[in-house]
This record gives structure tokens, sequence and C-alpha cells, in this order.
């Protein structure tokens, strides 16, 4: 037992192990230690979901999680949705189409969060959707146009080719 | 030099933002995303006693925990800057007699809020600057907290001797003199709620001892005029200053404003010679950023029989906090201009006052005074349409000027005297459009009507929102050997979708795709001078000195032509996608010299002129009598903006504006207690909106009346949709519990004030 | 808002997270979920000197319907219960009212162990827990016990749970199927703590009358509680308007809730009144939640 651990887990299919301190959330483990920034975090307690990401196919608040419980976890942040270095998902894609974002910085957990859903269930109705997504406040758009994203995403997890 | 007429391709096209694809691959650049070598971490020390006079801090035990860098007090704070402790200076309406009221950047001598800041730490990591801070020992003799109007001593300035610092007061024909047949006066109150972007806000310092440089990321809003303020806080000339931009969490009016960690961080980097970052928790957003909106409001009005207003007349108290900040004065001095609205109103006179408290400031938020002003109004047209027995819709259209009234007067202000007129529209359309879109006439049946245990009921309001403030806006273009163009301008983004409204104004004027735009916002080295974005000003002035930028843009490369061509400017024919011929010959971009050709443009508003979009709202909601809850079934939002340039993000920050306003109206609430200690430090209290609450939301945005004095045509828009939010909902909740005659005259309209609403009338008719 | 510094075990059995925390006199706190515990020290409300990790011990994941009634392991998770084909029949009202706890994030993390040692007076489980009669199982190195949920919780955020004890399972009586039962509560926002819920059930005999009615109550005491009062006024009657207001009557007789920021203790009781009568009504009608 001390106060720090060396820990190791799969972020975005890749392999990271890191020396961190126990008290430190995964969320400022990405953040500060892999210097992984796409995640945000805007209360840190457990209330806004920016900061969500998804853990062993899980959408979690990442504020709410010691990076040492994530030990042996694989984890998919904001920066491991996009298809390639040239091409968004089609997730990322309607929310770009339909104006799903202002400031952007509710957007990483929100793309997550819809990620994970429409991984599971991918014929998510919009009040699926909304209720789903009620975890993650946004104070520019009004949700309507994520939640159009969302639902307008749902044919590319139709397929099963898509993670 | 001939120019092509430019096609207008890309202004008032839905164009997909630029903006997006580095925020969706979680790529932008917010300010706690910066990793600079050799970065420490700062907290803040707060007051935990909202009115005391400081006997001591001791924080040498804090300074003795491994890991910490320093402390700095107000006794360190005064040992430079000429031994006195620099102020916040008002950057909007300010005034002299005001200048006593700012905030000192550290506590000394008094604190006066709770979560003032009395001291800051750095140290390695931002766990162990947390650690310091309950390491503090701090000795406070306790005084009493004026919470609100009615103490009567505890002066926070005792050689003030008042608690209200200033009275604005909007005056229109003799609305003192004016008598009427149906006169009816009542108190309506607003509470204290703010912004509450969702990225905290955040500051990096980085101090160079050899320039010296002091860079400061994290800049938003208006970083010139942070500049200006910060750079005489320590003593440093604005060119060893720079202010750099990065994506930020929402702006609303409070992000970006000057608070007092912008100067302690900066303080701190340059006593430690070491980059220091601050990061703003959420507690201490709620606690210590802006707050807006405590108002209470008596108000007055006049009217004949059929429902023509004669007069209106009040005052107002607007709870201004501690201190005055920035732009503390702008509420109280837009309570008294806008609680009158878009009416033709002959005769107004609204006094509004500032009253000092033991609260954290306030500043603007999103329609500042205007959500306030019209939350009144609106309610008391209904009443007063009650009473007189008259449509409300009607006695609304019967008082709306008419488009050959424009430029309509509004009431002037004073101190200091500006005269204000509304500048164009045709407002009883987007009246009747809205009407439309809700189905009003439709919906008429379902008025009072209890239907499955809730009461229905429809709400509608008219709103005026003011826009394109500032004496003037810069912009810079360069042309690059590639053919693209870099777009420099003075507006700020905060998230507003300023990067892709720039650019698609510069690529219609220049005649060029938009992907061949770079644009550039906010940061101080990009141009001489900037003011950023405030006052739905960023697209109208930032817009329109692209525009003159492009001009300009055009005659430079007319001349660097002209001379590889050897012949005069008035030979060389700039056509679409910026193809240059001289004597009938091609010049390709490549060949006007490596460093391509850069001009500026400048729009100026010396008069101050405003531009004035206006529209209409209107709600559907059913009550729950005996819970309270109301439940918003439908809203719409109307807005004439003279000119779109993107209907997409006009539109969704109409929406986003309804929602934020809704929130205002329902949830949200900053609340103290009697002794000033605050109640509301967490997302758990502090209630904003979220997806499942207001699902049906509509807004249409039109551009019918262009604006006279720009040459965009366009009038500042974003923050219509969250003016006339609190007037339209409350104004269906009364018309839903019409049967018991239930008035809300104060919000939020949370379920047990809606429920006790309802009971108070059922004794009073039991 | 970073948390203050502590010391991290993850102990691979039961018996040695006990064997930890009876060490550590008081001083260690278990990690469950940890989505009530990481705010707590987010905010630094608590300071322990070590998190035991909870998460390694097996056996504590199962969700068991079966003749004798339901088993809940400590750690199951909200999401686990939404899912759980069998507890949508073997367990309806407990199903239900799980709907209404927090958010997708956090259902997906937060434990049953945690939310029942956390007690909060508005939360869902202890209230149920508590309107059923439930069984709440304790292990510490000196052995187990059983302690009936009524009992269990003593105040706002506090239970009779040893600094040595560990909450195993939580066990329901049987659940006939035509029990009829509701539930209904008020949050300011979906997902919210409640300002108050009801949960009730009843037997309905042949001839329609009601037994064994059970009413709890949340967010309106300092834990959750049984309203045996509106009980009585059920019990026997055939649920007619008239019983019902006679119930709705009796718990706002017997209810005297605290005020707090969200609401007023005349609202709560009100709407105590207000939800008892909509849940009775609407478990008559076979409506549930």
């Amino acid at each position: 037992m001390s106060n720090s651990k060396r820990i190791r887990f799969t972020l975005n299919g890749r392999s990271e192990e890191t020396e961190v301190q126990v008290r430190t959330t995964l969320a400022d483990c990405l953040r500060h230690d892999l210097k992984k920034t796409g995640t945000h975090l805007g209360c840190e307690h457990g209330v806004c979901g920016a900061c969500t990401v998804i853990v062993d196919g899980a959408a979690v608040r990442s504020c709410l999680l010691l990076a040492v419980q994530a030990e042996g976890a694989n984890i998919t942040t904001v920066e491991g949705l996009a298809l390639s270095d040239e091409a968004m998902s089609p997730l990322q894609a309607s929310f770009r189409k339909h104006h799903a974002l202002q400031c952007g910085f509710c957007t990483p957990g929100m793309l997550t969060t819809a990620h994970a859903l429409l991984s599971d269930e991918p014929d998510a109705d919009r009040d699926r959707i909304r209720e789903v997504i009620s975890g993650n406040l946004c104070r520019c758009t009004g949700y309507v146009s994520i939640v159009e994203a969302i639902y307008d995403a749902r044919h590319a997890y139709k397929r099963k080719d898509v993670a | 030099m001939k120019t092509a007429a430019p096609l207008m391709r890309s202004v008032g096209q839905p164009v997909e933002r630029i903006e997006d694809e580095r925020l969706l691959r979680g790529r932008g650049e917010f300010v706690d995303d910066n990793h600079v070598p050799g970065l420490l971490h700062a907290a803040i020390f707060r007051s935990s006693v909202a009115h005391g006079r400081i006997r001591s801090i001791d924080a040498a035990a804090a300074r003795r925990i491994p890991g910490v860098h320093a402390v700095y007090t107000s006794a360190e704070i005064g040992q430079t800057a000429n031994g006195t402790i620099p102020r916040i200076p008002l950057r909007l309406a300010a005034m002299p007699q005001l200048e006593r009221f700012g905030q000192p950047v550290i506590a000394h001598g008094k604190v006066r809020y709770v979560g003032e800041p009395l001291a800051i730490v750095v140290a390695e990591t931002p766990a162990i600057a947390e650690d310091a801070l309950d390491h503090i020992e701090v000795d406070i003799e306790s005084l009493p907290a004026v919470v609100d109007r009615s103490a009567t001593e505890g002066y926070l300035f005792e050689d003030f001797g008042s608690h209200s610092p200033i009275t604005y007061t909007a005056t229109k024909g003799s609305a003192d003199a004016v008598n009427g047949p149906y006169v009816r006066r009542e108190v309506f109150r607003i509470q204290r709620h703010s912004a509450v972007c969702l990225e905290p806000r955040g500051v990096v310092a980085i101090w160079d001892e050899a320039g010296p440089k002091l860079t400061v990321l994290g800049a938003a809003k208006i970083p010139f005029a942070n500049r200006r303020m910060l750079a005489a806080q320590m003593d440093l000339p604005e060119e060893c200053v720079d202010m750099i931009e990065g994506d930020v969490g929402g702006g609303f009016g409070v992000r970006g404003t000057f608070h007092p960690e912008d100067f302690l961080v900066p303080f701190a980097a340059r006593r430690l010679r070491r980059p220091v970052k601050w990061i703003e928790d959420r507690r201490e957003n709620l606690l210590n950023s802006n707050h807006a909106r405590e108002v209470e409001v008596e108000l007055e009005i006049v009217c004949e029989r059929d429902g023509t207003i004669l007069a209106l007349r009040g005052e107002a108290w607007v709870n201004v906090g501690a201190y005055l900040r920035t732009s503390t004065a702008v509420p109280t001095r837009n309570v008294a201009q806008f609680t009158s609205g878009p009416y033709r109103i002959p005769n107004i006179r609204i006094a509004s006052s500032m009253v000092l408290s033991n609260k954290c400031p306030i500043g603007t938020y999103r329609g500042p005074g205007r959500f306030e002003g019209d939350f009144c109004r609106e309610r008391l047209f209904d009443m007063a349409a009650r009473d007189l027995g008259i449509d409300g819709v009607e006695f609304r259209r019967r008082n709306l000027p008419s488009p050959k009234e424009m430029p309509y007067p509004l009431a002037t202000v004073s101190p200091p005297e500006k005269a204000e007129r509304l500048d164009s529209g045709d407002y009883e359309m987007t009246l009747q459009r809205c009407l439309a879109e809700i189905g009003w006439k439709e919906k008429e049946e379902l008025r009072g009507k209890l239907i499955d245990g809730r009461y229905h009921g429809l709400g509608i309001g008219c709103f005026i929102e003011g826009g394109a403030a500032g004496p003037r806006e810069n912009a810079r273009m360069v042309l690059h050997p590639d053919g693209t163009v870099d777009v420099f301008v003075g507006s700020a983004n905060v998230g507003q979708s300023v990067e892709t409204t720039s650019a698609q104004i510069a690529a219609d004027a220049l005649g060029i795709p938009m992907a061949r735009i770079r644009p550039f916002t906010g940061s101080t080295t990009y141009l001489k001078e900037g003011f950023g974005s405030y006052h739905s000003r960023s697209t109208v002035m930032g817009g329109s000195a692209i525009l003159d930028a492009a001009r300009n843009l055009k005659a430079a490369i007319a001349a660097a032509a002209a001379k590889r061509a050897g012949c005069s400017p008035a030979e060389v024919q700039i056509g679409e996608d910026l193809v240059i011929s001289a004597r009938g010959t091609r010049i390709p971009v490549a060949e006007l010299g490596s460093d391509g050709v850069s001009a500026e443009g400048t729009f100026e508003n010396l008069k101050h002129t405003h531009t004035y979009a206006y529209g209409a709202a209107a709600a559907h909601v059913a009550v729950d009598p005996r819970t309270g809850h109301v439940e918003v079934l439908q809203y719409v939002n109307v807005e004439d903006l003279g000119k779109i340039i993107n209907p997409l993000t006009a539109t969704g920050q109409a929406v986003g504006g309804v929602v934020q306003g809704l929130g205002g109206v329902f949830l949200e609430h900053l609340q103290y207690d009697d002794e000033g200690q605050f109640l509301t430090a967490s997302f758990a209290d502090y209630l904003l909106p979220s997806a499942t609450d207001f699902p049906f939301i509509k807004a249409i945005v039109l551009e019918h009346s262009p604006a006279p004095d720009n040459p965009l045509g366009a009038k500042g828009g974003g923050e219509g949709g969250i003016v006339p939010v609190g007037g339209v909902v409350a104004n269906a909740i009364a018309d839903a519990l019409r049967s018991l005659n239930v008035q809300p005259r104060e919000l939020p309209l949370s379920p047990p004030r809606v429920w006790a609403l309802v009971e108070a009338r059922k004794g009073a008719r039991a | 808002m970073k948390l203050p510094d502590f010391r991290y075990a993850c102990p691979a059995s039961l018996d040695e997270a006990l064997q930890l925390l009876g060490d550590a006199g008081g001083s260690a706190k278990p990690l469950a979920g940890g989505q009530s515990l990481l705010p707590t020290l987010a905010f630094r409300l608590a300071a322990p000197g070590l998190l035991v990790d909870l998460r390694k011990i097996p056996g504590l994941d199962r969700i068991v319907v079966a003749k004798n009634g339901v088993q809940v392991g400590a750690s199951v998770r909200w999401c686990e219960i939404e899912r759980h084909e069998g507890l949508r029949t073997g367990h309806p009202l407990l199903h239900a009212a799980i709907r209404h706890v927090a958010h997708y994030q956090i259902r997906n993390r937060g434990t049953v162990g945690g939310s029942l040692a956390h007690a909060d007076p508005a939360a869902e489980l202890p209230g149920i827990a508590v309107t059923c009669e439930a069984q709440i199982e304790l292990a510490s190195p000196h052995g187990r016990r059983s302690v009936p949920a009524e009992k269990f919780f003593t105040g706002a955020l506090s239970t009779l749970l040893n600094h040595d004890e560990l909450i195993v399972a939580v066990r329901f009586p049987p659940w006939p199927a035509l029990r009829r039962w509701g539930f209904e509560e008020l949050s300011r926002r979906r997902g919210d703590f409640a300002i108050a819920g009801v949960a009730v059930f009843f037997d309905l005999d042949a001839a329609g009358r009601a037994a064994n009615t059970h009413v709890g109550v949340i967010g309106a005491a300092d834990r959750p509680f049984r309203l045996r009062a509106a009980e009585a006024q059920i019990d026997g009657t055939s649920v007619d308007a008239a019983s019902i207001a006679r119930a709705a009557a009796a718990a706002m007789d017997a209810l005297d809730p605290q005020s707090d920021l969200h609401a007023s203790g005349a609202y709560r009781r009100a709407l105590v009144g207000t939800l008892l009568e909509r849940t009775l009504a609407g478990a008559l009608a076979g409506k549930g939640a």
C-alpha cells in the first residue's frame, strides 16, 4: 500500500502505462498524466457529464473513477472515436451537420455517451436518447440539435462493422 | 481597379462550422489543455465570512508543505504596485463616482462576500495547492451581513455611508404627470442566477523576464480590454502583455470579464518567474464568477380603457453584490432602459438603483436587464389586459410601433445622458408569425382547461435585444502566395461560431471559397486594437470590419499587380476567385510577392448607434396544480435579425438562449442565507436545464428589416432567445390558472412556488 | 476540486477486505462504485486514510430471483437491475424505482451496497428496502448478521454499519405475481434526488379487498420510512376514492417534513399526500409506475 501506483490500461486501442497518485481520478490521469485533453472536466463532482469516457463498453464519469480503478480496463475517449485522421465517425459528422455543438466543451462527453448508447441500443428513440444524455449538461445548444444528431447517426450502428 | 460584384455564396447558407472538426475530435485547446514546461498550479484561499474585518492571515504552515512554492496575500501584493492593492476597473458605463467600489484583486482590510480571495497558493500540483488551503489560518472579525435592500446599517463601504452607489433613470415624456382611466402597480422579483458556462474559467500566465513579456493563455471575450487593465495593474506597458485566446467553453457575458484571478495568477507567475496555471473549480465558479439578475421592480402602468398605454413608471433595485466589477453597472442601467421593451409608450420614467450587498458581484449575463425587465413588463401587460377585458395579443398589437414610426425613440437614460432608438422593423409581423407558428388560434380552446389533472395555458410576449456596441472593430487580411487568406478580427470566439461567420463574410467579400479562408479571432497578437465579443457585436462590428478589410485587400492586390505588370491599378481586374489580370494578362497570386498581400479594415460606430433585433415568443404549458409542476409543451421564438449570416448557427443560438432562459425561469437560483452564507455551491444545488426538461423548443430566424447602420444589414443576435422567456412562461402559467386568478410575480417558478400560489388562491376563494 | 491524499488497497477476498477495514480502526472507507464517495472526497467533506476497493471481491454481484424472495448482491450495479428480465416480474416495484436513480453513466457504476451504505434520505433503493421489509446482510471479521432495513437506516447518511462491516446483499421477501403496486416521485429534474417519493403495494383478496398494504416514503424525513397510519386506512378496503382520501389525510397528519433549498416542509407534506393518492389509484388500476 502506497500513495502512488503504477497502472496499465488500454486507451483507444493502445496500451498505456503510467505511475499515478492513487488520489488521481481517471479524468486527471488522462488529461494531465497522459496529456489526452479531449476529455473535459466541467464539475469534478459527477453531474455535468463532460468527462464521460467508455470503460469496458460502459459510459462512465471519469471524474468519479480513480485511475487505479481502471487498472487493466479498455478505455475509449473522444480521441478514439474518429475512423481515421481523415474521416470522422458518422456520429461526429452528424453532430457537425446538425450544429449539435457551439462552444464544444460538453461535446466529448456527449459523443462518448451517445456512442456507448447507440453501440448497445442502435434503435434508441428520441425519448431514450434524451433520457440517456440527461446526465450530460450543455449550456449552449438547448439540446434539440444534439438529440437530432444522435438520432440521425443511428444508421451507422445498425451495421456489424462499426465498433 | 475593376472588381466583379461579389457573388453571395456562403453568407446566408447553413454552412457547417470550421470550429467543429477540432472540437469533435477532442483536439480543441481550452485553457486547461495547455501543458507548459515548468508549470506550477494555483489555488485560491477564499473568505468563508460574508462581511468582516480581517485581523490576520497566517500562511506559514501552508508555505512549509512540501511542493508549495508560495502563498501570497494582500501583504505581498501590496508591496508592489505602488504599495496599493490594484482594483478591477469598470469597463462598461464607467463613471468617476463609481471607482471607489471597484473590487480589489485581493481582500485587504475587509472581506465583503463569501468566496472573496484572501490568498493565492502556488504549488507543484493542483492537489497540493488545494491541500495547502487547509493550512491557512485567518482571523476575521465578523460584521452583520447585508443581503438585501431592507438593511439600514452595516455599510459595506463605511466612508460612503449608503447602500446605493447610483441610480439610473430612463425618461421619456412626463410619466409622473400622466393620469389615465386605468392604473395598476405591481412588484416583481427575479432571483439571482447567472451564465454558469460549462467550462470553468482559467488562466495560464507565462512570465519572460528577458522581454519582459507576460503571456496570458485563456483570454476570452475582450482580450484587448483585459490587457489594458492587467498592464496597468502590473505597471507594464501594454505591448509587454500578450493575451492569447484558445477555445472557450461558453461566454454569455460572464466568461472573459476581468475577475480577481486574472491579476493574481499573472502576479504569481511574475514573482516566481515560473508559468502558473489556475483552473476555477465548479464551487468557485458558482461562488465567485459574476452573478446576475437579482432585482426587485415596482412597476406601474397607465392605460386608456381601450388598452392604449399612456405611461410606464416605476423603480427598480438591483442587488449588485459587494463590489463593482467591469460590467456590474450594465444590468442596473439596462433595467431602466429596457423595461419599456419594444412598445409605443409615450411617457416613461423608470429609476433603477444599484444596491450593494455581501454577495458575489454581479455582471452582464445574456440579455442583461432585458430578461429582467421583460418579465415584469409582460406580466403587468397581461394583468392589465385581463382587468380591461382585452385579449393579451390585441393589447400588445395595439401598442407596438409600426414600421412607419421607425426609427422609434426609447427613453433616454441618465447618467450619462444617452438617447436611444429602435432602428427598424415590422414588429407586428413577428408577433403574427409567432402566433401562427404555435397555432395560437387552434389552441385557444385549451386555455384554462383542466385536462387529465393539468391546466393548460398560453403565453405571449414581444421583445427586443440590442447589439453592435462599441466605437469600432478592426480586421486584417493576408493573401498568401498559395491563394489562401488569413482573416484576423477583433471579435472573440466564445463558442458562438464567430470563426465560421467571419470566414463566410470574408469569403463572399473576396469572392473565394470558404475553404481558402483561415479565421483568427480574439488574441492581442493579431491586431493593433480589437474590441471583442459583448452586446451581440461580434458579427455586426467584426463582420463589417472584414468587409472593409476585403475592400482594402482588393485595392492592395490591384496595387501589387499593377506594380508587377507595370501598369496603373485602374488597369487591373480582379475577378471571381481572386483571378487577377492586368491588361488582359493573368497574374498568379504567387507572383505578388513572397509575403503575399495584406490590408487592414475598420468599421466605425462613433455615434454608438445600436442594432435592435426584435421578435415575439409564445409558450403552451400544462400546470399540475397539485404538485406545482409545469411542463412546457411548446415554445416558439420568432426573431428578425435583419440579415442572417448562417441560419444554422443563428437558429442554434436562439434555441440555446430559450433553454437557458427556461433554466432561469424554473431551475436556477444562486441562494444565500440571511448571514450571507452561500448555499448553492454544487451542480446538485444549482440546477442547469438538462436534456429531458424542455424538449419542444422551436426558433425561427428571419431577415425582414435590415439594420440601417451597417453594411451587412445585420442586427446583433444571440441574446434574443433568452430575453422574453420569463414573461412568456409566467403569462402561460397565469393563463392556465386563470380560474384561480393566480398571478406569478416572482421567479423562479419552481414546483413549490407554483403550488404555493395555487394554495394561496384556493384559500382566498374558500 | 482535487481529492485529498489517501492510501489505496484492492483486496481479492471479502475476508481480506474486512481485515483491512478492521485494522484501520475507522479511518478506512470501502470504495464500491464510488458515485457518492468520490464527490464527497472532491468537496473534501471526508478524509479517509485508506480506501478499500471492493471491485475484486467475488460473489457479491449476483441477482437471484427465487421462490423465497429476491436477493441482490452488494456490488450489483443499477444498470444490471435495469436490464434484469427476471426482476421485471420478480420484483417490479424494485425494478421500476431503480429507473429513477441518477443518470446513465452513474447507473453504469453505482452499486446497491454503495447506495444502502450512503443512506441518502431521498434515495430510491433504501426506500424500497424499507417499504418491502427487506433484510440487509452484513459481514464483519466477527461474523454475519441480518438487519431489517427499517432498523438499518438511523438518520441522514447514517446507518447501523460498523466501521469493520460490509454490506453483502439485500434480501427482499417473495413478491406475489398479482400484487398491486406503484411508485412515484417528484424531482426538480429527471435523475435528481427526489423532493419526495412514495412506494406502495397491497394484495387484493377474491372480494377485491386490500391486505398487506405497505406505504414507504423517501425524501420527507431524515431516513426512508413506512407510513403505517396510511396503510391502516387501505387494508380491508376496496381502495376506493374515499379510502384513498383517508389514507392521504392520515399520511399528511403523520408527516412533518423538513424544509431545504429545494422545497418547504409544507410543500413536501402536500406532495407526499398527492403522490400517495396517485400511487394508490395507479396501483389499483394495475398501472404500477
